[in-house]
């Protein structure tokens, strides 16, 4: 970046901060100030199968609905999913596995929409379901991430249908903590972070689920050791 | 019309209008006490909050201690990943930006996501001359929208309205605004949600262009975070072709690694929640996902002004969870309206005069509005220590003193007696019926006396005087003013 216009709001605002700072010694550098770190960076000890066991725990605490499989029950859980459901439409993006959804298709009555460019919000609000991957999951929170890489498409086609199906690979996908998770995540990337499904706590502050997001949120968690 | 906070009257008079509301009041208790003891159990869940806490509050002051340095940073940051970077010094400059690119848009309606910097500049009025309808998309902005009404809560800022009230203004409001609500609508929380849900749709899916906020905003990556539950967020921040945030400079942190903090902070604290249902982190622009044009609005507004109080700063550490409201016993009675701005509670209490200065009778009033019982920095999650920055503000009101004032350094003569002397015995005494909050509140004085500032107008003593209750053993705040300035003249009132 080099050399911007002349901007005299943002010179007065920066002038504004700095006579502000009068206090702070000259020779003090932004990483001078300590910032002690004596927290977690997770919550206790887990065994790979406690730390599976507990992202379900606290997914089904704030009602999503979790299912476990190996690769081989995957297409048959899928297509039940979506059946019990009713859904006719469902966006599936780029870098789905092609097996997930082998027991779902034209056969079944099933129109699967790809996520295209082209896909506008009114076509993808008629969209049924949506079936993806995440980019990780954190099992202290019971959150899913997902960073629009491969199986997780455009952030809009997780949001604007009703139905959302997200398979986590477990346990390489789950990490215990927050902390965790950011250290894996790419800042660059856009990042959307899923608790639950849809909810507010705007009457009396109280939680109410289903809002403008998904308000069926479905999480498969896909046993890698699984046959 | 939107409503804002122009003219609004000194904290006592509005306060009292409130502790008169039987409904409100039944509607705020209800409301804190939920939430109250929610947050405490999801707080106990973390061994290390006491940690988190003081990392928190160490990492806010580092960057409020060299702003200049991470906002220049952020700036870069956020340009070199495509975005596009305004400074505004106030709000006006602020609404002029913002009004400015949506013109240029050539759109005439816009999508919000709730943000309390937007109501600080009284964005929606300001949009509403220019001929540009601003939809509020959050569940209880949206009802602040349809009532005509101001915000009340951090948080849920139609929380002065229940569940009875949000049914009919939904049934008698919503058609003029777009789609109405469904025929039969019941009180049914999940049904008003659907309401919304069916509300809203349409104006997302055809909104080109968003205006939010932010919670946090990384300067070494240039990323912002927008942390919520409904869902209107992600709605207002992926689906518009322009994305515009306006966010108060004090929101940003040094480092990714930072937010490590904040995120396990802030839902804890906020909704008593492990995590919120959804935050949505973004830098610049994505190709193909997302808006492809993206506007920050960096706003001063004030604080920088606060940041020139070595006392006053640490206010600029607060993430805006609204712990404070929901433990305080006079906000509870007091209600949200009576702090005259959309930072209402003990946060506001120390934030609004910072902001806007201690020039006229709100404002001079609102240092007053605590019991100073503490419980708002108890459940502070970055540790701001409020009961020491209201009586730092006390002091400045009652005695006058150096105080910088939209950037100039400026001598502030002492409030008027009237004014003052209305302010300190009126805004608890009305609000505190409760004698277990004014037990709790003397303890503290007893306790933080060495903090006081010499010569506090003991305020405990005016409570004292208007209610039947045990009398704190200091003078009173007549016969003090009487001795010290003076006149000794009659009974004191709002000017």
């Amino acid at each position: 970046m080099t050399g911007r216009p002349h901007d005299p709001a943002r010179e007065r605002v920066l002038a504004r901060i700095r006579r502000a700072l009068a206090d702070v010694p000259r020779h003090e550098r932004p990483g001078d100030h300590p910032v002690p770190r004596a927290y977690a960076l997770t919550h206790g000890e887990r065994t790979a199968a406690e730390r599976v066991a507990l992202l379900a725990a606290h997914l089904e605490d704030y009602r999503a609905t979790v299912h476990r499989a190996g690769a081989a029950e995957l297409p048959e859980l899928l297509t039940g999913l979506l059946r019990r459901r009713g859904a006719r439409r469902v966006v599936v993006p780029a870098g789905v596995p092609p097996e997930w959804l082998a027991g779902v298709g034209a056969g079944a009555g099933v129109e699967m929409v790809p996520d295209t460019p082209g896909l506008t919000t009114g076509e993808l609000d008629r969209v049924d379901s949506v079936v993806t991957g995440c980019a990780l999951a954190v099992a202290e929170t019971g959150t899913l991430v997902l960073d629009g890489g491969p199986g997780q498409g455009r952030r809009r086609i997780t949001l604007v249908p009703d139905h959302h199906v997200c398979v986590v690979r477990v346990p390489s996908q789950v990490v215990d903590s927050v902390p965790q998770a950011l250290g894996r995540l790419d800042p660059l990337r856009p990042l959307t972070w899923i608790s639950g499904p849809s909810a507010t706590s705007d009457i009396e502050l109280d939680r109410v689920e289903g809002v403008h997001g998904p308000r069926t949120l479905e999480v498969v968690l896909l046993d890698e050791a699984a046959p | 019309m939107s409503r804002t906070y122009v003219g609004m009257p000194a904290f006592p008079r509005a306060a009292a209008r409130a502790v008169d509301d039987a409904v409100l009041r039944a509607n705020l208790r209800r409301a804190t006490h939920t939430i109250r003891d929610r947050r405490a159990a999801a707080v106990a869940e973390l061994a290390d909050w006491a940690q988190l806490r003081t990392a928190a509050a160490a990492i806010k002051d580092r960057t409020l201690r060299h702003l200049d340095h991470y906002l220049l940073r952020l700036e870069e940051n956020v340009t070199r990943a495509g975005g596009t970077v305004h400074w505004a010094a106030d709000a006006d400059e602020a609404n002029r930006i913002v009004t400015r690119l949506v013109r240029d848009t050539g759109e005439r309606e816009v999508v919000k996501v709730k943000s309390m910097t937007t109501q600080e500049t009284g964005l929606n009025a300001a949009l509403e001359e220019a001929g540009i309808r601003a939809y509020e998309t959050d569940l209880a902005e949206l009802v602040v929208q349809l009532g005509d009404d101001l915000p009340s809560h951090l948080l849920v800022p139609a929380i002065h309205r229940n569940r009875a009230e949000i049914r009919e203004l939904f049934r008698d409001r919503m058609g003029a605004w777009g789609r109405p609500a469904p025929e039969g609508l019941t009180d049914r929380p999940a049904e008003l949600a659907e309401a919304a849900r069916l509300h809203l749709r349409e104006k997302f899916l055809r909104a080109k262009v968003a205006v939010s906020g932010a919670n946090f905003m990384v300067a070494e990556t240039g990323t912002l975070v927008v942390v919520e539950s409904e869902g209107n967020g992600r709605m207002c921040l992926t689906l518009p072709e322009t994305l515009i945030s306006v966010v108060g400079i004090e929101k940003t942190v040094p480092a990714w690694r930072d937010l490590e903090v904040f995120l396990q902070l802030l839902p804890r604290s906020s909704t008593a929640e492990r995590m919120n249902p959804y935050t949505t982190m973004w830098t610049g622009t994505t190709d193909g996902d997302g808006p492809s044009a993206f506007h920050l609005v960096l706003l001063d507004n004030g604080r920088s002004d606060a940041l020139a109080d070595v006392t006053g700063r640490q206010t600029l550490r607060c993430i805006r969870c609204s712990a404070c409201l929901n433990v305080c016993p006079v906000y509870e009675r007091a209600g949200g309206h009576a702090y005259g701005s959309p930072y209402p509670g003990p946060i506001g209490a120390v934030l609004t005069p910072q902001l806007r200065g201690t020039a006229s009778p709100l404002e001079q009033s609102l240092p007053f509005a605590s019991s100073l019982c503490g419980a708002c920095y108890e459940v502070c999650p970055v540790a701001i220590d409020i009961p020491e920055v209201l009586l730092h503000l006390r002091e400045r009101v009652v005695e006058g003193g150096e105080a910088t004032v939209r950037g100039v350094r400026t001598v502030v003569r002492p409030a008027r007696r009237r004014a003052l002397e209305g302010a300190a015995a009126r805004a608890a005494g009305l609000v505190l019926d409760h004698p277990a909050a004014l037990r709790r509140a003397q303890r503290l004085l007893y306790r933080t006396r060495g903090l006081h500032p010499r010569r506090l107008p003991g305020p405990g003593r005016a409570w004292s005087a208007a209610r039947d209750l045990p009398p704190v053993p200091e003078e009173s705040f007549r016969d003090w003013w009487a001795r010290t300035r003076g006149d000794g003249a009659g009974r004191g009132g709002t000017a």
